[in-house]
């Protein structure tokens, strides 16, 4: 299994809150993987720094094959490497329909000129289709986001993920306030997809992850305290401690 | 009759203890017939005699009280008892000669020319009169009016000046009188030097005609009373090709160019059936023509010779130019500039001081300007476009409390709460019926108070009309602090300055120091946090949004002192305002003031490079901020991390 | 769903049908071509309220669609009528010369035709020389083409630095109101090369044209208003239309979302802030030949708020939307402020409405923000029962997106 994305040594500080402290992660292809901390632990912050949003003081972001150093680039190049985002609280178009949204992540040319002479095609058609299947939204496809359920915006956005055909899929919280059926479905639709790309998800819901059934990491105060299977990372006194004691 | 006679008789018989009138009696003919070309031997005559009388005379002659006896040619000093008889007094006696009637008298009338010539012979009696306050007089009219007889007398009046600061003045007039008058060159030296580390207007008035130069052209030797300071080369930057051959030509050294015009003329007088030396004049909408034509012309005689770039070359290269000083001794010269260049420097460095000063003054009117924003905008992040019009509205109650009060001073401390007063209602008002259903959307408050903005603007002038109104300031902040010749500053730019600092102060209090101060952190970092620990957002979020703009009145108040109070007075300052907030970095006071210091700065700095254009400075101000926010998108002081949002 | 283009928009046919019948329906009552039942004058305000759709229009894709409250459109506006105006008037002026100078004893050459020309336009500010700006004023097809590229260089440059540095929501609209303050105090300026607050005049005079009537000039001028303004209809139609109009209003109510599903917001952004901005010098360029002057008062940034303020009033979002708000705020405010309304007598105040409209349209303005930011526009929602998602409380506002995120991330 060969590395995709290698974070190493990295800190960033915010008026002199270490947020992140001397971070280092790696993580390899069609890898499912959970990352769990507490309040500060510095989840949303790593994200943050992978995905462009945050510049971190020191060390280096390395991605793909060629580890090419994800630093200088902005978001919008991070993001046509090929790593994808979806945030804690669902962030759909809601003034645009579902076939829209999904639409736009779809991946092709995102240059002005090729979108603004850009005609829906077949293919295209399609696979939008295919998606709108997989997130159990076929039948939503020309309303507006904005009327759906709180969980179909969760899964409308993890079809955005999977339009856009990452190598990396960044999850934050995916199951945040989902009825049990839905939670179930998003788990069957993050496993499926960790076979062809990496995934990444943040939780706290324990029982959320124990049904990922993958390797976990975890952080605490801005680094990482313990990585290995859920029972492994449950049964280290460190682990326990941060969580219940102080 | 006879006690004319008798006056008479005595008046001759003591002619020998008469010399004023003796003297006046031998420059009878100027005197009467005076002007001011002829006069000057008389004066001088009368002036220099040593006598204790002359002093008398000058200022009756000046006063035109003196007046000359038709029947015998005496010259008496005259009082009027009514309108047709006066009563004489002599001259060197004193006398009282009794009443004459005003047809056998001739009263001298010296116009305004003489009357100046005897006011600075009247100057050296002057200088040493009893009254303080005539010696004063005289030391200023010399001063203005300076001139190489004066030296003499002041000198002689230094050592008996009993008053400190007069002999202070008298000395220093003496040394400027001495650089320009005294003979003496080494003496003017020295004076020179002495008083090359003064920063005086009038140092470098009396310098500058020294060290004057005027350009002039010769051609083999220079003449020798010439005090040459550089010679130039034509076609240099000093000096163009085309000014030095204008100048051989105005003086007769080489004849003038022919211009296109002239040729143009030229052709036209000699227009003959239809064409000008042969050649038609349909072809003459071509110069070369136009050129070949005229060389015809030129070569028949008609027209002087065409000058070509040969001619001038020549001309130029034949005559060598150079800068004359004014003052023919080359000693005095060098002095002179040498004493010009420290004083430069020292002014220099004065006049760097002095714009600090205005740049600062400038600043602390836009820090008042936009402290009442670095509360609404900065703190609650609400942006008001209406809060020029708060500034107006602070500026017009200053003016409407004027029209009842008339004590200036009265009337501004009274204007100041007043301000505040109406500008918080208007603030609270506005909160309460459009912004607070406008939080979280700021670009809609944004158009939204624009369009308040443009209402109370046209209320403005509805009620008080287009014309600028007068907001005076009170006495006691009229006149400026004059630290030297180059350094002053205004009381009222003091003023602001100071109220700028009490603003500052004020507002740091508030925020840091009292509950409100408290509430409002609390409600702008979570507003539902602080609501659930009992704080009330909606009254906190108006009582800010009212101080703020009780802010903006009372800044209102004080630039309305300066500047002229219109409606659209608070337009005028709005986007500087929210550029200093902006610039100095949202949500921090100390933000604002810099941004203000930086804009004002900047202003006046752009200002100082190009001092006729004050709109230039403004844009090339603004493109300067525009791209300044490049490089710190989040103002000179940015609150950094997660604080910062987005 | 693969539909034609009309058949998407029928809003669009609509539109043109009811633009192409008004032209028609003003042609037949013109006095050149018609009945004379409406006045020349009246003919160009007409003209120009269609010049200020257009505007009306750029205004709407970049803010309305695109979220950039800019208040600087008015001045790229301002500049397309000074480029056309520097051709029109140093055009006409040579030609008066030349006539007055055709009467002189010899034929002038072309360097004196010039210089008089200079001393023509340039006499009121003091000068004689031509600045460096009116190297092309003789050449047509250069000022025209400028028409486009100033306004367009100007919004590239600027947008290029705004963008580039993240400046979003009100910093972002303060920002364009001091680029606009900063090109209006420059061309306030004497020695700016455009005569200072004099501005550009006789603009109403074609070149050349000495013998056509304004009549008819008036109605040619509301037949190339009328077609640039469906040209820039059509654009906009298709601009907001495809998969582009879902980026940009993406932008508009979440950037941050935009940007990481991989577009690059700043790209986007910049085109349709330059695209607009060269929409803008068009127009302006038709509507300042009608209005015979411009000067740079109209470049104040007063002017963009008015135009926000049209196209709030019209209805934001939609393109008809904004052309209704232009046309209805235009007319009415000449309408108040020409002094054909009549004052209304309250017994011991006499209300006049020259005076007092400007008031009613500021509070006016308040109210459409605060009760119905819909605008006008949305009475055509009451028609067709066009429905707003359910937001679930959550306002969508281009800067509340943002917040929203923020606080999704603490």
């Amino acid at each position: 299994m060969s590395t995709l994305l290698e974070v190493s040594g990295v800190s960033v500080t915010f008026d002199g809150f270490r947020a992140i402290n001397n971070l280092s992660f790696r993580i390899g292809d069609a890898e499912l993987r959970a990352i769990i901390g507490p309040n500060g632990a510095g989840k949303t912050t790593f994200m943050d720094i992978v995905t462009g949003k945050t510049r971190p003081d020191e060390g280096r972001i390395l991605w793909g094959e060629k580890s090419q150093s994800l630093l200088g680039m902005n978001e919008a190049k991070i993001a046509q490497a090929g790593i994808g985002r979806k945030f804690q609280k669902p962030t759909v178009f809601e003034e645009q329909t579902v076939f829209e949204n999904l639409q736009m992540a779809l991946k092709n040319d995102r240059g002005p000129f090729s979108v603004l002479f850009y005609k829906t095609n077949p293919r295209d058609q399609e696979r939008i289709g295919e998606l709108a299947e997989e997130i159990g939204l076929s039948d939503q496809l020309y309303r507006k986001s904005g009327e759906l359920s709180h969980g179909q915006k969760q899964w409308l956005e993890i079809g955005m993920l999977l339009a856009q055909e990452p190598r990396l899929l960044l999850v934050d919280e995916p199951a945040a306030g989902m009825t049990p059926a839905e939670r179930e479905h998003t788990t069957t639709i993050l496993v499926e997809a960790a076979k062809t790309r990496a995934v990444v998800v943040v939780e706290h819901d324990m029982e959320f992850i124990r049904r990922l059934n993958c390797k976990v990491t975890v952080l605490h105060e801005g680094s990482v305290l313990a990585e290995g299977s859920l029972d492994h990372v449950t049964s280290n006194q460190e682990v326990i401690d941060v969580y219940l004691g102080r | 009759m006879a006690s004319l006679v008798l006056v008479l008789g005595t008046a001759v018989a003591r002619a020998q203890d008469a010399p004023m009138q003796t003297l006046l009696q031998d420059h009878s003919a100027t005197i009467v017939k005076s002007s001011r070309k002829t006069i000057g031997p008389a004066i001088d005559a009368v002036a220099g005699s040593g006598l204790p009388q002359a002093q008398v005379v000058l200022q009756s002659w000046q006063a035109k009280d003196m007046w000359l006896r038709k029947e015998d040619g005496l010259f008496f000093r005259a009082e009027k008892i009514d309108s047709k008889t006066y009563r004489l007094f002599d001259f060197d006696t004193d006398a009282d000669l009794g009443a004459f009637a005003k047809s056998d008298l001739k009263q001298i009338k010296p116009n305004s020319g003489i009357r100046a010539l005897l006011g600075s012979a009247l100057v050296r009696f002057q200088l040493l009169d009893p009254d303080p306050a005539k010696r004063a007089d005289a030391l200023l009219s010399l001063e203005r009016d300076p001139s190489a007889d004066a030296l003499e007398p002041l000198r002689a009046s230094i050592d008996d000046e009993p008053d400190d600061e007069l002999r202070a003045k008298k000395v220093r007039l003496e040394r400027l009188l001495t650089i320009g008058y005294d003979p003496d060159e080494p003496a003017r030296i020295a004076a020179i030097q002495e008083m090359s580390t003064d920063l005086g207007v009038d140092v470098r008035a009396t310098l500058n005609p020294l060290v004057a130069t005027s350009l002039k052209v010769y051609a083999g030797e220079a003449p020798a009373a010439w005090n040459i300071a550089t010679s130039l080369t034509p076609g240099s930057d000093q000096l163009p090709r085309a000014e030095a051959y204008d100048l051989l030509v105005a003086e007769k050294l080489a004849p003038p160019r022919v211009s296109g015009d002239d040729i143009r003329n030229a052709l036209i007088e000699n227009i003959q059936d239809g064409q000008v030396a042969e050649v038609p004049i349909h072809r003459f909408s071509d110069p070369a023509i136009r050129e070949i034509a005229y060389a015809n012309l030129a070569n028949a005689g008609t027209v002087p010779p065409l000058v070509t770039e040969t001619d001038i070359d020549a001309a130029l290269a034949a005559h060598t130019f150079v800068q004359v000083f004014a003052d023919p001794s080359p000693a005095v010269t060098t002095a002179a500039s040498a004493a010009l260049e420290s004083i430069s420097y020292r002014v220099g460095i004065n006049q760097t001081i002095d714009l600090t000063l205005d740049a600062l003054s400038l600043a602390s009117i836009y820090f008042l300007a936009a402290i009442g924003l670095a509360i609404t905008f900065g703190v609650m992040g609400v942006i008001n476009m209406a809060h020029g019009e708060f500034i107006m509205m602070g500026a017009y109650t200053g003016y409407v409390v004027q029209q009842f009060i008339p004590d200036h001073t009265l009337s501004i401390i009274v204007a100041i709460p007043l301000a505040f007063a109406v500008t918080f209602a208007a603030g609270v008002a506005m909160e309460r019926l459009v912004i607070r259903w406008l939080y979280n959307r700021p670009l809609e408050t944004l158009l939204a108070t624009f369009g308040i903005s443009i209402a109370l603007q046209q209320l403005a002038k509805n009620i008080f009309g287009t014309q600028a109104r007068p907001l005076t300031s009170p006495g006691w902040l009229d006149g400026a602090l004059e630290l030297n010749d180059v350094v002053s500053i205004s009381y009222i730019r003091i003023a602001i300055f100071v109220l700028a600092l009490i603003f500052l102060a004020l507002f740091l209090f508030i925020m840091k120091r009292t509950r409100l101060g408290l509430e409002i952190r609390a409600v702008t970092q979570n507003p539902r946090m602080a609501s659930s620990m009992g704080i009330n957002p909606n009254r906190v979020n108006m009582l800010t949004f009212g101080l703020g703009s009780g802010i903006a009145g009372i800044a209102g108040v004080a630039i309305g002192l300066f500047a002229k109070v219109t409606s659209e007075l608070g337009s005028d300052y709005i986007v500087q305002s929210f550029m200093t907030v902006v610039v100095g970095g949202v949500g921090n006071i100390w933000g604002t003031l810099a941004g203000a210091t930086m804009i004002g700065f900047l202003q006046k700095g752009i200002e100082w490079f190009n001092p006729s254009n004050t709109l230039a400075a403004q844009t090339y101000m603004i493109v300067f901020i525009i791209i300044f926010i490049q490089f710190r998108p989040r103002g000179i002081i940015a609150l950094k991390g997660r604080a910062a949002g987005d | 769903m693969r539909k034609s283009f009309f058949a998407q928009n029928p809003s669009v046919l609509i539109f043109l049908a009811i633009l192409g019948l008004f032209t028609l329906g003003v042609t037949v009552m013109s006095e050149a071509y018609g009945n004379g039942a409406i006045s020349t004058s009246f003919v160009k305000t007409l003209g120009k309220t269609l010049c200020l759709a257009m505007i009306a229009i750029a205004m709407d894709l970049v803010w309305g669609y695109t979220g950039i409250l800019s208040l600087g459109h008015f001045a790229f506006f301002g500049i397309g009528g000074y480029m056309i105006g520097m051709w029109l008037m140093y055009a006409r002026t040579y030609d008066i010369v030349v006539a007055s100078l055709a009467e002189a004893p010899i034929p002038p050459t072309e360097q004196e035709l010039v210089d008089a020309v200079g001393n023509q336009i340039f006499g009121v500010v003091g000068s004689s020389e031509f600045p460096l700006i009116w190297t092309f004023a003789d050449s047509l097809t250069i000022q025209l083409a400028l028409v486009v590229l100033v306004p367009g260089i100007i919004a590239g440059v600027f947008g290029w630095l705004a963008f580039r540095s993240r400046v979003t929501g009100v910093y972002l609209s303060i920002l364009t109101q001091a680029m606009t303050l900063a090109l209006a105090f420059y061309l306030f300026q004497n020695d700016s090369g455009l005569r200072g607050n004099n501005g550009l005049s006789g603009l109403q005079n074609l070149p050349g044209m000495d013998d056509v009537p304004q009549a008819l000039i008036s109605v040619w001028f509301l037949w190339a208003s009328a077609g640039a303004l469906a040209l820039t209809y059509l654009f906009g139609a298709f601009v907001v239309s495809g998969k582009f109009g879902s980026v940009i209003r993406g932008i508009r109510d979440n950037e941050a979302r935009v940007r990481f599903l991989g577009y690059s917001v700043e790209t986007y952004k910049l085109f349709i802030f330059t695209a607009t901005a060269m929409l803008a010098g068009i127009a302006g360029a038709l509507y300042y030949p009608q209005a015979g002057i411009v000067n740079p008062a109209e470049i104040a940034p007063i002017a963009s708020i008015y135009l926000a303020v049209w196209v709030a009033i019209g209805g934001r979002g939609r393109l008809y939307g904004a052309v209704i708000g232009a046309i209805f705020v235009s007319l009415v405010s000449s309408w108040f402020t020409g002094g054909q309304a009549p004052d209304i007598n309250l017994g011991f105040y006499t209300v006049k409405w020259v005076d007092w409209w400007l008031i009613v349209l500021g509070l006016s303005f308040v109210g459409v923000t605060l009760f119905a930011p819909a605008g006008i526009g949305g009475l055509v929602d009451l028609v067709t029962n066009r429905k707003s998602p359910d937001r679930h409380g959550a306002d969508l506002g281009p800067d509340a997106g943002a917040l929203q995120e923020k606080e999704a991330l603490e």
